[in-house]
């Protein structure tokens, strides 16, 4: 059992990473007892699991995960949007309307519209099948108000933070509304342009600086300097 | 084939570009060039200057040519009007449309396809400007502009011609060797698997010669998937030291 | 048509079982290949016609020689083209139109076999020097796919120029004038296409269309009548080890002669 990297080292696509009985975890792959990088990203082992914070990936839709998209095409009985995936979800009349979808007397621009966005939940998608979206639970629908901010989905969980801490934080210290979707894309809503550019701002130091330790309160004492100017 | 030349290798075993004949012209990569594409990357290599991009996976339109198992693979390998001497059509040649599909082939099996069953990977490789062995710099590069792009991928491809010039073996033909030499042989290798994606020859070579011939371009591989990880790196670790400094 | 991926697993399974003991579906041995049935000057109209029979596997090669300018870097050589066709009665996946980038690889590849073995003295078409040149118009029609066209198509392009006639012709005043009589063109190589087809780890010889569809990848090794390589390509999104390519090369070379010797006779 050997590994041939050091601690948060940067690899490559194709870089051995370690021989023998490990596990190949996120961003790698086995062949034989070998485990190689997929993706550029920093290497990790824990346990016995290999595997890489990929620095450049994209969504890829999963069942559960709350999304942001866009309505892109308004059709006889659904609506599909972009969710910022390999793949276009759909999101069905009969979701909406709580009732089956009568196209006689329901006009489905009316409700969502092309370019409209969306707060929605991911309930169905395999291989061979488009993710399909849901908007009824609290909280999900159309986007009336606040700024769009887009970032590498591989940074959601540092901008989440453990247990939510980096993101309770900026809320807290910005006092804007942030709605996180898994696929890249946040919501930001506050009470003055102000305060939705230093939510904006901390965003986007975590964005770049994702794979650092401290990182907490670096933000905190960014946003804290901000509010004093 | 008219010679322009007499000799194209000089008695002290130097090429016409001042070369040895196991050294690679110089070569200058950059990652991420393009900001439109989900990845892109730049090289130059010797007077050959090729732009990569990469959009995708994403979805396949028209939807019938869609895969059910894996994504699908579109590659166009293209020369400006101005890349060449004489002012080539930008229409794609029959050439080109060769090149694009032993491209392609090339770089597929790198890829992880089938983690995007009915999607589609776009990859456009412009050359800007041509000095021979166009083929393999454009491997090399949009290999990096796959990896740039964030698709899971099994190794990068690397990829170097060498062939015969003079009666002797030689890496990494320019055009003058490429056309009034005897034979050329692009490669393109998976360094880390010693896997071959890509083996083209034309020319005459014995056996003998071939063995050499290709040993040669794969050390020519190797050297240049060194080149191809330092700015892969460069691009993604610059963000890390301008962190780690302050 | 059938759902073609799981007839393809099923198919691709017991393919490559049989392969690694040595077998093929088509009881052939690894290397070797389906049987040749070679005829030429089957279309009179044509200056070189030659149609062949690999297996299933049927091509047509017709060539036409016109007059026609050289290319100015070559002002005393004849030209050579090659074009291929991948005609929709010869398989239900071909479909009417230009040529696709199967038929354009295919041309290609027979074409660099022609071209870098220099099989044809270009330099004994030249008519007027920088004016005047015989164009080899080299036009491979499939009729039947049933695996490895470049295989057979490069025979029959071989042995359609070995039978080509060139119309005598003399020069009055700057002008051509076409004489009666016949020439021979000029042929003083004879370069033999070999491909192999990867399935799982093993390669096999003249894959027939059940094979071409399992296999990672092809490799083609066209050696001339000195048994030396003059032209290699590679297709399909498998990859090989360099032992394999160089195991490849030294059967080429055997099976080279081999067909050599049904192609060119006399």
């Amino acid at each position: 059992m050997t590994t041939y990297f050091e601690k948060r080292q940067l690899v490559t696509p194709g870089d051995l990473l370690a021989e023998g009985k490990y596990r190949a975890g996120e961003n790698t792959y086995k062949d034989d007892d070998k485990i190689y990088a997929t993706r550029i990203g920093i290497a990790n082992l824990e346990d016995t699991t290999i595997y890489v914070v990929a620095l450049k990936a994209f969504y890829v839709p999963s069942v559960g995960d709350m999304v942001i998209g866009k309505i892109v095409e308004v059709g006889i009985s659904i609506w599909i949007v972009d969710i910022n995936a390999p793949y276009l979800a759909v999101l069905r009349a009969s979701d909406v309307l709580d009732r089956p979808f009568n196209p006689r007397r329901d006009a489905l621009p009316a409700i969502f519209d092309v370019n409209d966005l969306i707060i929605a939940k991911l309930v169905a998608y395999d291989r061979t099948h488009d993710p399909v979206l849901t908007v009824r639970e609290p909280d999900l629908g159309k986007i009336t108000r606040g700024q769009i901010v887009e970032v590498t989905p591989t940074k959601i969980p540092r901008i989440i933070g453990r247990k939510g801490s980096m993101i309770s934080m900026i809320k807290k210290e910005t006092k804007c509304q942030i709605t996180i979707g898994q696929n890249g894309v946040i919501l930001i809503s506050g009470k003055t342009p102000e305060d939705e550019r230093l939510a904006v701002m901390a965003i986007r130091k975590i964005e770049q600086e994702s794979h650092t330790s401290g990182l907490t309160d670096r933000v905190t004492e960014m946003i804290r300097k901000e509010k004093e100017v | 084939m008219r010679k322009t030349h007499e000799k194209l290798i000089n008695e002290n075993s130097t090429r016409l570009d001042g070369r040895k004949s196991n050294q690679l012209r110089p070569i200058k990569i950059e990652v991420g060039t393009l900001s439109n594409a989900d990845g892109s990357a730049y090289i130059e290599q010797g007077k050959n200057k090729i732009l990569a991009a990469v959009y995708g996976p994403k979805e396949l339109h028209p939807k019938h040519r869609a895969l059910p198992d894996r994504a699908l693979l579109i590659c166009r390998y293209h020369m400006a009007p101005f890349s060449v001497q004489e002012r080539k059509s930008p229409a794609p040649s029959r050439r080109e449309i060769e090149i694009s599909k032993v491209i392609r082939e090339a770089l597929e099996p790198s890829v992880f396809v089938e983690y995007y069953p009915r999607t589609s990977i776009d990859i456009f490789i412009e050359v800007l400007q041509a000095d021979g062995g166009t083929r393999c710099s454009g491997i090399t590069v949009a290999s990096l502009a796959l990896a740039d792009a964030g698709i899971p991928m099994h190794d990068l491809v690397s990829a170097c011609a060498a062939g015969k010039v003079d009666g002797q073996l030689v890496l990494d033909l320019n055009d003058i060797e490429d056309k009034e030499g005897e034979a050329d042989l692009p490669l393109a290798l998976m360094p880390n698997l010693n896997a071959i994606t890509l083996i083209q020859m034309d020319g005459d070579l014995s056996i003998n010669e071939f063995e050499q011939t290709l040993n040669l371009a794969k050390e020519g591989c190797k050297q240049i998937h060194a080149l191809q990880k330092d700015a892969l790196k460069a691009k993604y670790a610059a963000v890390k030291e301008v962190v780690e400094e302050k | 048509m059938t759902s073609s991926i799981t007839v393809a697993r099923v198919k691709q399974k017991r393919i490559a079982e049989l392969i690694s003991h040595g077998k093929r579906l088509d009881e052939r041995g690894l290397n070797d290949f389906r049987e040749v049935q070679l005829e030429v000057g089957v279309i009179e109209r044509a200056e070189g016609s030659a149609r062949v029979r690999l297996g299933k596997t049927e091509v047509m090669v017709g060539i036409k020689i016109e007059i026609g300018e050289p290319f100015s870097d070559v002002p005393n050589q004849g030209v050579l083209t090659v074009n291929a066709e991948l005609v929709p009665l010869a398989s239900p996946k071909f479909e009417p139109g230009p040529p696709n980038e199967n038929a354009i690889e295919l041309a290609r590849v027979v074409d660099r076999g022609i071209r870098e073995s220099k099989a044809i003295s270009t330099e004994k078409l030249c008519i007027i020097p920088g004016k005047k040149v015989f164009i080899v118009f080299v036009d491979l029609w499939v009729l039947n796919h049933d695996g490895n066209l470049i295989d057979a198509s490069a025979m029959a392009a071989l042995a359609a120029l070995l039978n080509t006639k060139i119309f005598n012709y003399e020069i009055k005043d700057d002008e051509i004038k076409i004489k009666p009589g016949y020439t021979q063109l000029p042929i003083v190589d004879h370069p033999i296409a070999v491909t192999f087809a990867k399935i799982d780890d093993n390669f096999v010889v003249d894959p027939w269309l059940v094979e071409e569809q399992v296999m990672d990848a092809r490799f083609t090794i066209t050696i001339d009548k000195d048994g030396k390589i003059c032209a290699l390509q590679k297709g399909g999104y498998g990859y090989f080890s360099m032992e394999k390519i160089l195991e490849a090369a030294k059967i080429a070379q055997q099976k080279a002669e081999e067909l050599r010797k049904i192609v060119v006779k006399g």
